[in-house]
C-alpha cells in the first residue's frame, strides 16, 4: 500500500520535472537505490526470513540519504503547465518525426486562415509557402536534404485584433471554438501555438505573425514565444507595419522538418484540401520553389453552421453534473428545456417523472444519486433527433467540382447522405468517386511501348488499387488510414457488384479515387492527433450507403462503356487472330499462297458478325450522364454533367473545352451553366 | 523404315493442311470457318462391354472463329496445326513444351500472346489428334521418357539393338514412341508382363532379379503409365501373347490406372483401339490383401474426402460393374482405409518379390 503511494507520488513529480532537470535526476537515482531494498523486504521473507534480517539493519544506516520525508515531496509537488505537458509528448499532437511535424505545422496554419475567413463570411484565400531556411548563413541544402523549414501561411481572413495575437498563437488552449458545439475545423485551440511551440523547441525562433483587421487600421507585427511554465505568451517584438494585404493574417514558423514528396506530405494535404473546398482560392510555393495554383471553382460559401445545444444523448455523467452546477436555470424542467437541444418542456417534465425528481428542483442540489437517476431517465426518455443545421456538408456539386479540378478521370460522382445521429452528435457522410484516368492518358496508354509478356507475367494495370482520401469537417485526414471507419467502410463494400476488381479483403483495383467525409459538431477521434475516426456503427452504416450508392452509378457507368467497348473489342480481337489465322494458314499451305485475299474475306465476315459501322456510333456518341445525378462524365469529346466552370480571369485549367468563361461567375450563372449541358445530352 | 522423302506430303501433313482448307474455303463462302472437335469427357463415351474397351462417343463440338469465346482458342488450334506440318516436313520429333515455344509470340501491335502457358496448347495437340484421327506419335510429338522395362526381350531401337535382360538394374528407358515403325521387338521369351505402378517397388523386384526368377518383363510407368509403356505393353500382350499383371497402390487412383491399362482412359478414349489390354489382370494389392497377408491396420492410410468421391465415381463407371470389383471397392470403403504398396515393407524388405507374388502368381488370385 505504502508503496503504491509513493509510486504515484513518483510519477507525478516526474511528469513536471522538465524545468528542474537536477532534482529529476535526483528523484530517479533515489528512487533506483530505494526500490532495490523494499523489493528485497518484499521477496525475502517468505524465501529466508534470516537473509532478511541480516538485511534490514543493512538498510537502515542508508534511509537518510535514499528516502525522502513527506515534506520534502511536497516542496517538490506543483502544479504542471500544459504546455509544458505538450512539450514532452508533443507526439499527441502530430509533432513524432520532422516529416509528420512538418505537415501538422502546415495543417493547423491553413484550418486556422479557413475557420477565421469562413466564419467572417470571406472566400478564403491562401498562399502556403514552405521554404528551406538556414541556421547560419550557409548555402541551403536541397529540399530533399534540408532539416530546418519556415512555414508561411498568408489569409484575406478577418484578421486578428491586436490584443488576441499573442494568447492565439502563444498559449494552448486558449481559442474560441472549444466552448461552442458547432463545425469547425479546428476545436480545442491547441494547434497553431502546439506549432508554434514545436517551432521554439526545435529551432528557438518566435513564431511571426502579421496581422491587419481592415484597410484602415494598421497591420501589427508581432513575434511571440510561450513560456511553457506559464502557458503565457512572451511577447519579443511588436510593432506596427506597412503590409500590401489590406486585410488578413500571416504566419511564419522555422521548424525542424523533413519535405518529402508522396503519401501523407505537405503536397498531397493541399491537394486534399483543394479537393475539399472548392470554394477556397490556394496557393502553394513549394519548398522546390514551385508554383502550384489551386483556383477556386465555387463562388459561394458554404452555408454557416449554427451553433448547438447538446443533445441530452450525446452527454456523459459527468458534463451533466458539470452543467447542473453552471445553469442559469432555476428549476430542473427549465434547465433541461434550456440547456439542451430537442427537449421540449413537455420532455423535461417526462423525464423528471422518470427520474421521479421534482421539476421544480434546484438544479444545483441535483446531485450523487439523483444526479444519477437523471441521467439514466435521460437516456431512456424517447428524445428528437438533433437538429442538422449546426453542420454544414460540402455538398454534392463542390465535392464533384473538387474532384473534378484534381484527379483526371472518366467519370465523377458524389453522394451527401441526410443527417444522423451517433451518440446524441448529428452528423452528415459525404461520399465522392472519381473514376478512370482522364482522356487525355487513355489516349497515351496503349502507345506505351509493346513489351512482351512472360509467362506468369501480367499487364500492370491491374494492380494498381483505388485511394480512399478521408476528411474530417474538410480537413484531410493522411495517418493511420487503417484504423479508420472510412477505409474499413470502403473495404466492407462489395465493389465486385459494381464491374470494379475488388480481391478478398482488400481495396477496389482500378484507377479510382475514394471520397469520404465525416462532417459532425464532434468528429470522434480514435486519437488526440486526429487521425482516424472511430468505428461507431451508426456512422460506419453512412459510409457504407453514401459508398454504395456512388458504387451503384459507377457500375452503371462502367457497364454501359463496356458495353460499347466490347463490341469494338470483339472486333479488335478479331482482326488480330485474323491476322494469326492467316499467316498460318500461309505456311500450312506453302509456296504463292493469296494471303491478302484471305485476310480480307475473313474481315469482312468479322465486320458483319460484330455490328460493324454501329459499335463505332456508341463509341464515339451515346456517353451522357445516363440519368446519374450528380456525376461528371469526361469523354474526349467533352464534359457532360454538372462540371465545374472555370471562372473568367483564370485560364481554363483543365476544365471543359466547350462553353465560352464567362467573365465573373455568380452562383446562379454556374447553375445556369449547368443546366443545359444537361439537357443536351438527354 | 518410314523416312518419307522430303518433298512428298505424308498422309499426316496432308491432314495438317486440310486445317487451312477449312478456313480458306469457309472465307470464300463468307461463312465462320469451323473445325468440328469430338468431345473428349465422360459425357462422350460409350464402354463397348464386348470388346471390352472404351470407345469415344460422336459428339462433336464446332469450334469457330467469329466466337468470342472460341476465337483464340481457333486461332491457337491453327498455330498449333502449322507447327506440326513443320515437324512433319523436317521430319522432327518434339516435345509439348517445345511446341509451345515454338507457337508462342506476341501478336502485332498489341501486348496479348498468342499462348500464355503451355496448358492452353497441350489439349489443343490432343483435339488435333482426334480431329485428324493422326496418333500422338504420328504427329511426332513425344512426352517425356517416364517408363522403365527390364526382362528377358529383346528391342530395336534406331537400329541399336537393347537387351533388356543385360541392362543392369536401371532397365531400359521406355520412349514415349514405341510404334513399331521406331522400336522393334525382335524377340522376347517372358512368360508374362508385371506393370508396377511405382518406380520403387519396380526397382525392388528388379534388385531382386523377380523378373529373372518368374520369367517376365518388369514395367513401370511412374505413377500413370504414360502411353509409350501402356502401348508396349499392349504390344507384347497382342504380339507376344504375354498376359499382363498391374501392381498398383490400394486406392481408387490405382484402380483407375488398373482400368486405364485395360480399357483406356476417359480423355484419351480415341487411343484405346491401340493402347487398352482388355485382358489385364488386377494382381494388387486389392483391398482383401491386407487381411490375407496380415497387414497390420496401422500401415494403413485414411481415405480422405477425395479419395472416398473419386471411389464413389468408380464404383459408378460402367466398367467397374463385375461383382468382385463392386465387392473390392466397396470393402475399401467399409474400412475406410488404404494401403500403399510400401506399406508391404512393414514385413519384410523383400516381402512383395519373395512372399507376396509369388503366392498371387500361384494362387492366381486376381481381378479381372
Amino acid at each position: 500500500m505504502r508503496a503504491m503511494a509513493k509510486r504515484t507520488r513518483k510519477s507525478k513529480a516526474a511528469v513536471k520535472s522538465k524545468p528542474a532537470p537536477k532534482s529529476k535526476r535526483e528523484l530517479r537515482s533515489k528512487a533506483k537505490s530505494k526500490a532495490k531494498p523494499e523489493a528485497a523486504t518484499a521477496k525475502t521473507p517468505a524465501t529466508d526470513p534470516k537473509a532478511a534480517e541480516a538485511k534490514t539493519p543493512d538498510a537502515k544506516p542508508a534511509k537518510p540519504t535514499t528516502t525522502i520525508s513527506a515534506v520534502e515531496m511536497g516542496a517538490r509537488q506543483r502544479e504542471i503547465s500544459v504546455s509544458e505537458f505538450f512539450t514532452k509528448n508533443r507526439h499527441l499532437l502530430g509533432f513524432d518525426n520532422p516529416r509528420k511535424a512538418l505537415l501538422t505545422c502546415v495543417k493547423e496554419a491553413v484550418d486556422n486562415a479557413l475557420d477565421a475567413a469562413e466564419e467572417a463570411g470571406i472566400l478564403p484565400d491562401v498562399l502556403v509557402n514552405v521554404e528551406v531556411a538556414v541556421a547560419d548563413g550557409a548555402p541551403p541544402p536541397p529540399p530533399s536534404q534540408a532539416t530546418r523549414f519556415r512555414v508561411t501561411v498568408i489569409d484575406n481572413g478577418p484578421g486578428i485584433v491586436r490584443q488576441q495575437i499573442p494568447p492565439i498563437f502563444a498559449k494552448l488552449l486558449y481559442g474560441s471554438k472549444f466552448h461552442r458545439l458547432r463545425m469547425s475545423r479546428g476545436q480545442q485551440g491547441i494547434g497553431i501555438s502546439a506549432a508554434g511551440m514545436y517551432a521554439q523547441l526545435t529551432t528557438g525562433k518566435p513564431v511571426q505573425i502579421i496581422s491587419r483587421t481592415g484597410a484602415r487600421a494598421a497591420a501589427h507585427y508581432f513575434e511571440v514565444q510561450i513560456d511553457t511554465k506559464k502557458n503565457e505568451p512572451r511577447i519579443v517584438e511588436n510593432k506596427k507595419i506597412d503590409w500590401e494585404h489590406q486585410r488578413g493574417t500571416q504566419v511564419a514558423l522555422e521548424i525542424d522538418g523533413r519535405y518529402q514528396k508522396g503519401r501523407a506530405s505537405v503536397d498531397e494535404y493541399l491537394e486534399q484540401v483543394a479537393i475539399a473546398n472548392p470554394h477556397v482560392q490556394l496557393v502553394y510555393r513549394t519548398p522546390e520553389a514551385e508554383t502550384r495554383e489551386y483556383p477556386r471553382t465555387i463562388q459561394e460559401l458554404p452555408p454557416q453552421p449554427k451553433e448547438i445545444k447538446p443533445h441530452p444523448y450525446g452527454i456523459e455523467f459527468g458534463i451533466l453534473l458539470r452543467m447542473l452546477h453552471d445553469t442559469r436555470s432555476r428549476t430542473l424542467a427549465g434547465f433541461l428545456a434550456a440547456d439542451f437541444s430537442r427537449v421540449s418542456s413537455a420532455v423535461a417534465q417526462q423525464i423528471c417523472g422518470t427520474a421521479k425528481l421534482s421539476p421544480n428542483a434546484k438544479p444545483r442540489n441535483v446531485h450523487g444519486v439523483d444526479a444519477e437517476a437523471l441521467y439514466k431517465a435521460i437516456q431512456s426518455t424517447k428524445i428528437m433527433a438533433p437538429p442538422s443545421n449546426c453542420i454544414s456538408p460540402i455538398g454534392e456539386k463542390a465535392i464533384l467540382h473538387g474532384l473534378y479540378k484534381q484527379i483526371k478521370g472518366d467519370f465523377y460522382t458524389a453522394v451527401t447522405r441526410p443527417p444522423a445521429v451517433y451518440r446524441g452528435n448529428p452528423f452528415i457522410i459525404e461520399a465522392g468517386l472519381a473514376f478512370g484516368r482522364g482522356p487525355d492518358q487513355a489516349a497515351q496508354t496503349p502507345e506505351a511501348p509493346a513489351v512482351p509478356l512472360a509467362e506468369g507475367e501480367q499487364q500492370d494495370d491491374d494492380n494498381e488499387l483505388a485511394r480512399v482520401i478521408r476528411y474530417a469537417n474538410r480537413v484531410p485526414l493522411l495517418y493511420q488510414q487503417s484504423a479508420c471507419a472510412t477505409f474499413k467502410s470502403v473495404l466492407e463494400t462489395t465493389w465486385r457488384n459494381y464491374g470494379v476488381v475488388q480481391s478478398r479483403g482488400a481495396l477496389p483495383a482500378g484507377p479510382m479515387v475514394v471520397f469520404v467525409h465525416m462532417a459532425s459538431v464532434w468528429v470522434p477521434f480514435t486519437s488526440e492527433s486526429k487521425e482516424a475516426i472511430a468505428d461507431y456503427d451508426e456512422i460506419r452504416k453512412e459510409i457504407r450507403l453514401a459508398l454504395q450508392e456512388c458504387g451503384r452509378r459507377l457500375g452503371v457507368f462502367l457497364r454501359k462503356r463496356e458495353r460499347a467497348k466490347g463490341e469494338f473489342r470483339r472486333r479488335n480481337i478479331f482482326e488480330l487472330y485474323i491476322e494469326e489465322v492467316v499467316e498460318a494458314c500461309a505456311r500450312l499451305k506453302g509456296g504463292k499462297f493469296p494471303k491478302e485475299k484471305l485476310k480480307n474475306q475473313l474481315q469482312k465476315i468479322a465486320l458483319k458478325r460484330t455490328g460493324g459501322a454501329k459499335t463505332d456510333e456508341i463509341l464515339g456518341h451515346e456517353s451522357g450522364p445516363e440519368g446519374l445525378p450528380h456525376s461528371i462524365i469526361v469523354t474526349p469529346e467533352g464534359t457532360e454533367g454538372e462540371a465545374p466552370v472555370p471562372p473568367g480571369a483564370e485560364p481554363s485549367n483543365g476544365g471543359p473545352p466547350e462553353e465560352p468563361t464567362p467573365t465573373k461567375e455568380t452562383t446562379k450563372a454556374a447553375k445556369r451553366k449547368s443546366k443545359p449541358s444537361k439537357r443536351k445530352k438527354r | 523404315m518410314a523416312k518419307p522423302t522430303a518433298k512428298k506430303p505424308t498422309p499426316v501433313e496432308k491432314k495438317l493442311v486440310s486445317v487451312a482448307d477449312t478456313v480458306i474455303s469457309a472465307a470464300g463462302r463468307s461463312r465462320d470457318p469451323a473445325l468440328s472437335i469430338p468431345v473428349r469427357s465422360l459425357a462422350n463415351i460409350n464402354f463397348n462391354e464386348k470388346r471390352g474397351i472404351i470407345e469415344m462417343g460422336r459428339r462433336k463440338q464446332e469450334r469457330t472463329l467469329f466466337n468470342v469465346g472460341m476465337a483464340k482458342k481457333f486461332m491457337q488450334t491453327v498455330l498449333v496445326a502449322d507447327a506440326l506440318a513443320e515437324l512433319q516436313r523436317a521430319n522432327l520429333t518434339t516435345s509439348l513444351r517445345e511446341i509451345y515455344y515454338r507457337t508462342k509470340h506476341t501478336m502485332k501491335d498489341s501486348h496479348e500472346n498468342t499462348f500464355d502457358a503451355q496448358n492452353e496448347s497441350d489439349p489443343l495437340i490432343e483435339d488435333l489428334e482426334v480431329t485428324l484421327t493422326a496418333l500422338r506419335e504420328e504427329l511426332h510429338v513425344r512426352a517425356e521418357n517416364a517408363g522403365s522395362i527390364v526382362g528377358p526381350v529383346v528391342l530395336t531401337d534406331d537400329g541399336d539393338r537393347v537387351d533388356c535382360a543385360r541392362l543392369g538394374k536401371g532397365g531400359y528407358s521406355v520412349p514415349s514412341i514405341v510404334e513399331p515403325e521406331f522400336i522393334q521387338i525382335r524377340r522376347c521369351t517372358a512368360d508374362f508382363v508385371l506393370l508396377v505402378e511405382k518406380g520403387t517397388q519396380w526397382n525392388r523386384l528388379s534388385e531382386d532379379k523377380f523378373w529373372r526368377r518368374y520369367n517376365c518383363v518388369l514395367l513401370t510407368g511412374n505413377g500413370q503409365p504414360p502411353r509409350g509403356v501402356r502401348r508396349l505393353a499392349r504390344r507384347l500382350h497382342e504380339e507376344h501373347g504375354l498376359p499382363v499383371y498391374v501392381l498398383v497402390d490400394n486406392d481408387p487412383w490405382g484402380y483407375y490406372i488398373y482400368s486405364v491399362v485395360k480399357q483406356g482412359s476417359i480423355n484419351l478414349a480415341f487411343e484405346s483401339e491401340r493402347m487398352a489390354i482388355p485382358k489385364a489382370k488386377f494382381i494388387g494389392l486389392s483391398s482383401a490383401d491386407p487381411d490375407t497377408y496380415g497387414l497390420p491396420r496401422n500401415v494403413g492410410i485414411k481415405l480422405n474426402d477425395k479419395d472416398v468421391s473419386r471411389a464413389k465415381e468408380l464404383i459408378n463407371y460402367r466398367w467397374f460393374q463385375k461383382k468382385p470389383w463392386q465387392e473390392e471397392i466397396k470393402r475399401m470403403l467399409a474400412t475406410g482405409l488404404k494401403y500403399e504398396l510400401d506399406a508391404l515393407a512393414n514385413k519384410d524388405f523383400r516381402y512383395l518379390s519373395k512372399t507376396y507374388l509369388p503366392k498371387k502368381l500361384k494362387e492366381r488370385d486376381w481381378l479381372d
